[in-house]
């Protein structure tokens, strides 16, 4: 039953490095632009897609063949640059203009946004499922304890996703346009009298969101099927993880994410009955279940502070 | 934040009479009834076929739909993500009574609106006491929530629906079994409307209106907020639950897929391209966007170069609308401009 327990942690381990990587987009341009980027979903699925592609281009390379995880590894900055490009195309194009406006005709925009990148590719891509190219290597599994093992695709998960953060917390930390990131997600007009020049910061966050998006979509790529609506329930469960933590924290998309990770997995894994119905096949309402249950008690989040309004 | 562009709200500029006008009240209950009963005489003669019979009943809950999400996003500014949710919900209540317990056919509806405005309370009341977007995610939650319940629900047939639904007998016993519901369609919508354009009327309407033009102001004012949002809410989803009782019966299935959020989507594309705020808009723009569907249905048969699957473009459709509308009208299509030439100059919510 322990060894369960700790298999069941490893495993939500590898699935909320995932929903990290996502829920930092998400709760950096809430962070900056108080909007929920319906879209940034569907830039992880064309992250997913770019990844697909580059790498069945790259292993039809002699030195490549034989290595599908080599060319999936250098398949991810390629989706990280091709997002990044698309998030700022899409700020540029749908939501700046309405910069001044309400914010929920821009909520609406980011719906349709989304679902235009959805069914875009749907008609584009095409509806069915596809596969990266499999490298057994990367599902052999690496022995932690007795009967607690971790494949070594979702180790490299783990690894990545880490450093992706890490790389993310020294630029928001530690640079000039990182300082100007949270100077701008404080106060807007007092960030421009300051000389910031706040349409460059929120492109640029859009872009490094979208960036970790795109790797996220690759890593999950790797493990499991693609297709165009991957992104809707993977972009919903990271976005619940952000506000899990506190919606506009970056540790606290950090937190929430892993937190979601542990409790989906722990779900799913368990064998039990509870009044006659197994709960491990509502997983999906999990994190909308604890959505609900968060607004309920702290909606401010795990870290978050309340802050009461003033007029 | 200062904000500069308008509203995407139609304006009320006008303060709108308490009661509907009698005249226009028996104008509009006029042309509904003639609506009625010329689409009875043409179904009962057989001059337009099944489909279109379809197609208008279909119209008639969409409008439904529509209007009652209209009073929750545009009239009371609240948004919500959900309401193919309370749809389904209702249209399972329904279903399951005409089934198993041979409830009569308007009772069922009215058990399937009381659930889903149950919901609504039950998930209206932690989440409208906070502001900005929370309610937006906690009903797009519900949605989903919804769905994978009734997914897993094997006496409702799970996740392929639920199937074999009763026919229910036409209004008043009037015509022809084959097209019960467009008697039930139409009164159902008649009621709606008039209903909801009351409430707006009403000082409850009026403070709903307050809401969504300032809440601060409005709770200044005395206006306890929550009470109204709450309000509000529970009644577009209780609207909500009766319309997706009628589709339910008209098309005799119902799968948990319907909750989805792309469902919930395209009735908020129809609000948002009627004008929020404007029920009249969203009649309309629920009627115009149901023929678009049903003259697109078979979409699918269609090849176009590089494309793949024809049917998605129906719905990239859709999504290009509204990001354009929210750019370029975020009044809507025809932002509360659809001036009719006696009512020049008056320009409302209703």
């Amino acid at each position: 039953m322990f060894q369960q327990l700790l298999q069941q942690i490893v495993n939500g381990l590898s699935v909320g490095s995932v929903y990290a990587l996502m829920a930092l987009g998400y709760t950096m341009v809430y962070g900056i632009l108080r909007l929920i980027n319906f879209a940034h979903g569907d830039i992880y699925m064309l992250g997913a897609f770019v990844g697909f592609w580059t790498s069945s281009w790259l292993s039809r390379f002699p030195g490549l063949v034989r290595h599908p995880a080599a060319a999936i590894f250098l398949s991810v900055p390629v989706a990280m640059a091709a997002c990044a490009l698309l998030g700022v195309f899409i700020e540029r194009t749908a939501y700046k203009p309405l910069r001044s406006a309400p914010r929920y005709s821009l909520l609406i925009t980011a719906i349709g946004v989304s679902f235009l990148l959805e069914y875009l590719a749907m008609a584009f891509i095409g509806p069915e499922r596809q596969n990266y190219h499999r490298d057994p290597w990367l599902s052999t599994n690496l022995h932690l304890a007795t009967e607690v093992s971790i494949s070594v695709q979702r180790l490299l998960v783990i690894v990545i996703s880490v450093g992706l953060m890490l790389a993310l917390h020294a630029i928001v930390q530690y640079t000039r346009i990182g300082k100007a990131m949270r100077a701008v997600s404080i106060d807007q007009e007092a960030a421009r009298l300051m000389g910031i020049n706040v349409d460059r910061v929120i492109s640029f966050t859009f872009a490094v969101g979208s960036a970790l998006a795109g790797a996220a979509g690759v890593l999950i790529g790797m493990q499991y099927q693609i297709e165009p609506l991957m992104g809707v329930m993977d972009g919903l469960k990271a976005f619940v993880a952000a506000v899990l933590g506190g919606i506009g924290l970056i540790p606290g998309a950090m937190v929430g994410a892993y937190t979601l990770g542990m409790v989906e997995t722990l779900v799913k894994g368990v064998d039990i009955k509870l009044w006659g119905v197994q709960p491990s096949l509502f997983a999906d309402a999990v994190a909308f279940a604890i959505l609900i249950l968060i607004l309920l008690v702290k909606p401010s989040g795990l870290l978050g502070k309340s802050a009461r309004e003033k007029v | 934040m200062t904000q500069t562009a308008p509203n995407p709200v139609v304006k009320t500029t006008t303060r709108l009479p308490k009661r509907i006008p009698l005249f226009r009240a028996a104008a509009w209950l006029g042309a509904f009834l003639l609506i009625y009963l010329a689409g009875q005489w043409l179904f009962d003669t057989g001059t337009i076929s099944k489909s279109f019979y379809m197609a208008a009943v279909q119209i008639c809950i969409f409008i439904i739909a529509a209007v009652s999400l209209n009073l929750i996003t545009g009239i009371t500014g609240q948004f919500s993500l959900g309401h193919a949710g309370f749809m389904t919900v209702g249209a399972y209540t329904a279903a399951v009574l005409t089934h198993d317990v041979h409830a009569p056919f308007p009772l069922a509806l009215l058990a399937g609106g009381v659930m889903a405005g149950a919901l609504g309370v039950l998930v209206g009341l932690p989440t409208l006491r906070l502001r900005g977007d929370y309610l937006a995610i906690a009903t797009l939650g519900m949605g989903e929530i919804v769905r994978v319940i009734f997914e897993n629900i094997p006496s409702l047939g799970g996740a392929s629906g639920f199937t074999g639904i009763r026919k229910p007998a036409p209004l008043f016993g009037l015509g022809d079994d084959g097209f019960a519901l467009w008697g039930w369609s139409i009164l159902f919508t008649v009621l709606t409307l008039l209903l909801i354009s009351q409430f707006i009327r009403s000082s409850h309407g009026r403070a709903c209106i307050a809401i969504r033009e300032d809440e601060l102001a409005a709770e200044t004012m005395g206006i306890t907020t929550v009470r109204f949002k709450v309000l509000a809410f529970s009644v577009g989803a209780l609207f909500a639950g009766i319309a997706g009782g009628l589709l339910a019966h008209l098309v005799r299935t119902i799968t948990p897929a319907n909750a989805g959020f792309l469902k919930s989507v395209e009735i908020l594309v129809m609000v948002v391209l009627g004008g929020l705020g404007s029920l009249s808009g969203s009649t309309i723009a629920a009627a115009v966007l149901t023929i678009i569907n049903f003259a697109t249905s078979d979409l699918s048969t269609v090849t176009l170069p590089f494309v793949k699957e024809t049917s998605a473009l129906r719905t990239v459709i859709y999504a290009l609308l509204l990001v354009l509308l929210m750019i370029f009208r975020p009044h809507g299509l025809w932002s509360g401009r659809l001036r009719l030439p006696w009512r020049r100059g008056v320009r409302d919510v209703a």
